[in-house]
């Protein structure tokens, strides 16, 4: 929102405000990743990256390839090609635990209007089926070893790809997301509707498999865009216009209900003009995280904590990107990490404020603010209101700069790095360069013994 | 005829211990006032001894029974080169001295002749009175016309050093051997199609013959046969005889290559070599299926035709040429390797041992030489048997290189009159050097008499001469009478030499080589040598090119790896230094590594007639060998270069025609690092393939080391650039002007490490905005500045990554990078320099470099740098014994630090990956402002 006030007049510059708005500073002593591999497969958008295991991911674009790689090594483990337009959903399918069959499998879904079951240590395809329309999610229950299938209907199948039962058509657009509920129910985002099924597994009585609509909500009054579990309590959902909703998992109603605080005219109604200019999309929820405290929402360009306990937004960054945030994700080290359309990652960390009335300004954050006078002075309404509103702030730790077109979605390994994918066909391996460098250390080192070259020291 | 009195046959430098110019105090008697024949003011090092030739050149010559010994070619050839030397008596000196045991012609007991294949025979000669000395190669060829089919040719290279000839005896005789192997080869393989050939028209006359004789059989009926169709029945049995006799020599010359296979040990590269020619000869000239095998190895035009079964005596035709001897795919192969030898052995004799030294050396750095040389080691032996296949001409595939690529050096003399020794001096002196002739004949006396020392002690020596009628020649060829008749005295002895004699060999050395030798160690002129390396030969190391003949000057590079280092001898560290200080001092460590009872031995066999076997060279020959495939450009390349034209690849090509500019030059680099990076998707391919690195001629080296000294003059932030360099961050050099730009990149590129031993991470001339897949791959980036509104995506995308690159504007003369503040960079660019040439500036960053390495090496390798000790100890205790090794032990401040753990991250890697090329380059940087410099 100062973007707006500061800015109003400064349209012209666009350019050179944008990149001062971006810059972070070089200085990024808390940014581990000093280290990155570019890795080209893909002959168009990278869109999704898939964890497999403890070193591999799969990643999957408009190019209708499927790519398997080592997270370790940046090597390229296999190439499933079979999907002959862009892939629109891909889940990974763990084996039963139950099952002695131990085959990995991969779902895919494209806009080819197929679904092909792929083994990913052999790269063979399984199983591909066709279907009405382009399957647009796909989830895995896997307590009943099945998935389904959500394009204008929804789909249940097992795992040898048998149609078990299916809805009748919901909607020309889709369903757009898809999440599994306890109790063997699954909620779908179908347009302004969440929609809750039932599967209902083969008994003695019933033996066959059956899916039941159990209850549409109406609450939203834009497109859901996103959906997700918070926890056994409550899911969430956001939408287009900046709802969220918190929702009971179990009788499904609302537990928490925000719209406004992200809108910028409640506060400022001098501002009212530049609303109305402003895009719609800048205060749509894109996509959601979370961890056992808080929300973490994608809004529009701008980051969002909402803590549960308290039901309020803990801590803001209004403009955390040029563009809108794609995809965010929460790391164990409480920190966050946000990719976005203008191409950049960046690092979060959620701090707490001191309230010392002589805080120091946190540089990274404000130096972005510092492109002359004039904005100097008005960082400090901006900061005041901060504190009145949110305890908390996210501090930029850092931001990886590499791609060249929107990063689509990012996947975080504990052990590896960040991988990060993108419109630019390119996906890019971040990692720990002092990490790496011991690791490569330490396989010199036994690589020489292998050898018998180490003479160690008495 | 062969009396050669001034032949010395040397086999090993094991006689020449006790070298003389090694001695500090010279004997008073032989301290001659020195250098005596040069004229006033000449450079000392381009005529040694008054030779009348300005360099090195190879000879080849042949004895032809026509007209006697002949010169034939020189390489290079250029008169200029030889000058006054009169090549034809030099002819007449090196083809005197043929020990080959060559006998061709009917031997006891056999009904047909029999082709003898002989070893090539290798002569040192020297002939004090011209100043020449001489590597004399001999070898025979085979032609179906000569006398007893076998034409005596030899190779010879010529300098004025003697000591050149004796120390690098080892590499020419290698060297020599892979140019007369392939010769051989190719003369063979036409000998083969003339037997067809003869065959086929043998076969067309006993037609013909048999048709007449029974054409008269049926006119003649009264039972008697007239005197004519007895005639006629004589000449079809001597056309049946003479039949039988060429399927014979056919039979033989094919199954040359498996005797030879059986007969000697070869080393691996000859072996493929030979099994290649042994499947050749098989596929194409097994007689038993000769039908089907004459389709193509004879050309299908030919129509046999009508001969006479007698022989035509030999002095009634024109004897076939050299070229006309070999076949031609060969031939321009065997002329390649000569001027590849000319170029490898070009230059002073210390400077080719310092480089030898120099390569022996970097090829032990095994870990660490890849990051600065553009050295390369093929330390992969499958990829050494690749290699010398692929440098076998293909027997179907035409050589790649061209013919005018390769300028056949024209036949000085082809035909002429059979001359005497005597003869050929008068006359050579008819012809067209009287003056000089007379100049010749005076010159040693003036300068004899002008140094009265100098001269009693030639009068000494003359006492004993051995006349062969002019006195002049006695003159020069004195001086090695003694030795040829002590090593004739030698050769009769059956008991190995004892160490006394050996001594007195050494002796009498001393004693017959004193002018080239003393000239040598007690040079005055000092005055005469300029600061800064002019006292090398003027073609090594001068800035200036004294010689017109440019062609391949850039190919001296040609790596001469010094042979002495076995692999299997480089273990311990000891017995490098002793060989190196052996090669100091003048003295090829070879000696060390063979027993000296062994080669006493060796000289002794064989009748006086030294040969030398090529058992010794194994491990040479095969790194030579390697060489001649990527310096020489080989006729057929490997085939994944082949999907370029080969002059892009061949850098003798670019650098060989005279008006290369040096875009092409810059173009040529491009093209391999392109080349790397197609190669790194096959990867067995890289070691070939990828060879020809960014600097690897002289003259580039020279040219990069120059601009880069201009560069560090000029800008006063050479530093934090220099610097970006070596760390690893990727430095664009933006402007406008390409040449500007591709200058300075190729200086610049100087200090850029390497990956592997592919192509310097180098991209010289780029318009087109830079990804960040770039600044994986290239760490220096010419970058084109473009006015147009193109250029904002440039210049965004300069921005965007800055966090990745150093930028230097050539334009508005700015940089802009991370602070340096190390002291590293300011030694190892110093602005106030005394250093002025080029080359000597590169070769100050290269020891600065190795330096460098060394310490990147030292801390890559210690253990408990990098990983704890023991269990209990924390990574942060390991943190910080890192720290005060690079701060304490390696003496590295600030940002130093930086650039040796890049290295040692280039090392680790390399060291780590599995097989060249599977390893992808990683994009290491760090989050540290940078800094806008200006002027």
């Amino acid at each position: 929102m100062l973007r707006w006030l500061i800015g109003g007049g400064r349209e012209p510059q666009g350019l050179a405000e944008k990149s001062a708005l971006q810059s972070i500073g070089e200085d990024q002593t808390q940014n581990p990743y000093t280290e990155l591999l570019v890795l080209k497969a893909h002959h168009d958008i990278v869109r999704f990256l898939v964890q497999l295991d403890d070193f591999r991911f799969a990643s999957a674009g408009d190019d209708g390839l499927v790519v398997v790689w080592n997270a370790q090594t940046g090597a390229k483990l296999l190439e499933l090609s079979g999907h002959t337009q862009k892939i629109t959903a891909i889940v990974p399918f763990p084996p039963m635990e139950s099952s002695k069959e131990n085959s990995q499998l991969i779902l895919t879904a494209s806009a080819d209007r197929t679904v092909i079951v792929w083994d990913y240590d052999t790269g063979r395809q399984v199983q591909r089926s066709c279907f009405q329309s382009t399957v647009k999610c796909l989830t895995v229950l896997q307590r009943l070893d099945i998935w389904l299938s959500g394009g204008n209907d929804l789909g249940v199948w097992n795992r040898k790809l048998d149609l078990l039962c299916k809805t009748s058509h919901l909607s020309d657009t889709g369903i757009s997301a898809l999440v599994e509920t306890p109790r063997n129910c699954v909620v779908a985002a179908v347009g302004k509707e969440l929609i809750i099924f039932r599967v209902v597994a083969p008994t003695e009585t019933l033996p066959r498999w059956d899916i039941v609509e159990v209850k549409r909500l109406l609450d939203h009054q834009d497109n859901i865009l996103s959906l997700i579990n918070v926890n056994d309590l409550n899911f969430v959902t956001g939408s287009h216009v900046g709802e969220l909703i918190i929702w009971d998992i179990l009788d499904w109603s609302v537990q928490a209900y925000e719209l406004n605080f992200w809108n910028p005219s409640a506060q400022l109604d001098a501002q009212q003009e530049i609303k109305l200019c402003q895009k719609l999309n800048d205060i749509s929820i894109n996509h959601f995280t979370c961890d056992e405290e808080n929300i973490f929402a994608a809004v529009g360009r701008g980051l969002y904590v909402y803590n549960l306990q308290m039901k309020r937004v803990i801590a803001c960054q209004k403009m955390a990107h040029d563009s809108n945030v794609l995809h965010i994700a929460k790391l164990p080290n409480r920190q966050l990490i946000s990719c976005s359309e203008d191409g950049s990652v960046r690092i979060w960390e959620l701090r707490e404020k001191r309230q010392l009335p002589a805080e120091p300004v946190p540089t990274g954050f404000f130096n972005m603010w510092g492109f002359g006078r004039v904005n100097k002075q008005a960082s400090q309404p901006m900061k005041k209101q901060q504190e009145d509103t949110t305890p908390c702030f996210l501090e930029p730790v850092g931001d990886l700069i590499g791609h060249s077109s929107s990063v689509e979605m990012f996947l975080y390994f504990e052990d590896h790095g960040l991988v990060t994918c993108s419109a630019d066909h390119l996906i890019i391996l971040w990692k720990n360069g002092e990490q790496e460098s011991g690791l490569r250390s330490l396989k010199l080192f036994q690589k020489l013994e292998e050898n018998g070259d180490l003479y160690r020291a008495v | 005829m062969i009396s050669a009195p001034d032949v010395v046959a040397f086999t090993k430098e094991d006689e020449y211990e006790e070298e003389p110019y090694n001695e500090p105090a010279l004997p008073e008697e032989y301290s001659v006032p020195l250098f005596p024949f040069t004229s006033q003011g000449a450079n000392p090092w381009s005529k040694l001894s008054g030779a009348k030739f300005s360099r090195d050149f190879i000879l080849i010559s042949e004895f032809s029974e026509q007209v006697g010994p002949q010169p034939l070619l020189t390489i290079p050839n250029d008169t200029k080169v030889f000058g006054t030397f009169d090549l034809n008596y030099f002819s007449l000196r090196i083809m005197s001295v043929d020990y080959q045991a060559s006998f061709v012609g009917h031997p006891p007991g056999s009904a047909y002749p029999k082709l003898n294949f002989v070893e090539d025979s290798k002569v040192v000669l020297g002939d004090s009175k011209e100043g020449a000395f001489a590597y004399v190669h001999h070898l025979t060829l085979y032609d179906l016309e000569a006398r007893g089919f076998v034409r005596p040719f030899c190779m010879a290279y010529i300098s004025s050093d003697q000591h050149k000839i004796m120390q690098q005896f080892q590499e020419l005789s290698a060297e020599f051997s892979k140019a007369s192997e392939c010769l051989k080869t190719g003369n063979r393989k036409a000998f083969a199609g003339e037997l067809e050939k003869k065959l086929k028209d043998l076969d067309y006359t006993r037609t013909v013959l048999h048709t007449e004789t029974e054409i008269q059989k049926k006119a003649n009926d009264k039972g008697f046969y007239s005197s004519q169709a007895i005639e006629k029945a004589n000449e079809l049995a001597s056309v049946e005889k003479s039949i039988i006799e060429h399927q014979d020599l056919l039979k033989q010359i094919r199954s040359y290559p498996r005797q030879k296979m059986k007969a000697s040990d070869l080393c691996p590269g000859e072996m493929e070599h030979n099994h290649e020619q042994a499947d050749q000869a098989s596929t194409t000239s097994n007689p038993d299926e000769l039908a089907d095998v004459d389709l193509y190895t004879c050309r299908p035009t030919y129509t046999p035709k009508l001969i006479k079964a007698k022989s035509t005596k030999c002095f009634d035709k024109k004897l076939k040429t050299l070229e006309e001897l070999c076949d031609t795919e060969y031939f321009t192969q065997t002329l390649a390797q000569l001027s590849h030898i000319e170029h490898m052995f070009r230059g002073d004799l210390c400077y080719l041992l310092t480089s030898q030294i120099d390569r022996a050396l970097l090829k032990q750095q095994r870990v660490t030489n890849f990051l600065f040389e553009d050295f390369v080691e093929v330390s992969d032996k499958m990829a050494d048997r690749q290699e010398s296949v692929s440098s076998q001409p293909g027997q179907d595939r035409p050589p790649s290189r061209s013919v005018e690529e390769c300028p056949i050096p024209k036949v000085l003399i082809s035909v002429g009159s059979y001359k005497s020794s005597v003869e050929s001096v008068l006359i050579k002196m008819e012809q067209e050097l009287g003056d000089e002739y007379n100049k010749e004949v005076e010159a040693p006396e003036s300068n004899s008499f002008d140094l009265q020392e100098n001269l009693d002690y030639l009068d000494m020596d003359m006492k004993g001469s051995i006349s062969s009628g002019e006195s002049i020649e006695v003159l020069g060829m004195e001086k090695f009478t003694s030795v040829l008749s002590k090593s004739d005295s030698q050769a009769s002895l059956t008991v190995p030499l004892s160490p006394q004699v050996v001594r007195s060999k050494a002796v009498s050395h001393r004693t017959i080589s004193e002018d080239s030798i003393e000239v040598l160690s007690t040079c005055p002129s000092e005055a005469l040598i300029p600061d800064d390396f002019k006292a090398s030969y003027p073609s090594a190391i001068n800035e200036e090119e004294t010689y017109a003949d440019n062609e391949e000057a850039i190919h001296f590079e040609a790596s001469v790896s010094a042979p002495e280092l076995d692999e299997a001898q480089e273990g311990s560290l000891e017995n490098t230094l002793s060989q190196v200080d052996s090669c100091c001092i003048g003295k090829e460590s070879e000696g060390q590594l063979v027993p000296l009872p062994t080669s006493v031995h060796i000289l002794s066999d064989e009748d006086g007639v030294v040969s030398i076997p090529p058992q010794p060279y194994r491990q040479k020959d095969q790194v030579f060998h390697v060489d001649f495939t990527v310096e020489n450009a080989s006729p057929s390349r490997d085939k994944s270069s082949d999907m370029f034209p080969s002059y892009e690849l061949d850098p003798s090509h670019l650098l060989a025609s005279r008006d290369v500019s040096k875009t092409s030059l810059d173009n040529y680099s491009d093209t391999t690092s392109y080349v790397s990076s197609l190669a790194s998707t096959s990867s067995d391919r890289i070691p070939s393939s990828a060879h020809p690195g960014g600097l690897s001629s002289e003259r580039h080296k020279k040219r990069a080391g120059q601009n880069a000294l201009k560069f560090i003059r000029q800008y006063p932030f050479a530093h934090p650039a220099i610097y970006s360099l070596l760390s690893g961050r990727t430095l664009v050099v933006l402007g406008e002007d390409e040449t500007i730009v591709r200058k300075l990149v190729s200086a610049l590129s100087i200090f850029v490490p390497n990956y592997g031993h592919y192509a310097k991470p180098v991209k010289h001339w780029i318009s087109s905005p830079l990804q960040i897949m770039d600044f994986q791959k290239w760490k220096l980036i010419g970058l084109q500045r473009v006015a147009s509104p193109a250029s904002v995506n440039t210049l965004h995308a300069l921005s965007r990554y800055s966090r990745y690159i150093s930028i230097l504007d050539l334009d508005s003369k700015t940089l802009r990078c991370p602070l340096y503040r190390g002291t590293l960079v300011p030694r190892l660019a110093d602005h106030r320099t005394q250093i002025k040439r080029g080359s000597t500036y590169y070769l100050h960053v290269q020891s600065m470099l190795t330096q460098l390495c060394s310490k990147a090496f030292l801390y890559t390798f210690c253990h408990h740098l990098h990983l704890p000790a023991h269990n209990e100890e924390t990574q942060e205790v390991v943190a910080s014994r890192q720290a005060n090794f690079l701060k304490l032990n390696l003496g590295l401040v600030n940002e130093d630090i930086k650039v040796v753990q890049y290295l040692a991250e280039l090392l680790k890697l390399r060291y780590i990956q599995e097989s060249p090329g599977t390893t992808h380059p990683l994009l290491r940087f760090d989050y540290v402002p940078s800094f806008l410099y200006k002027i």
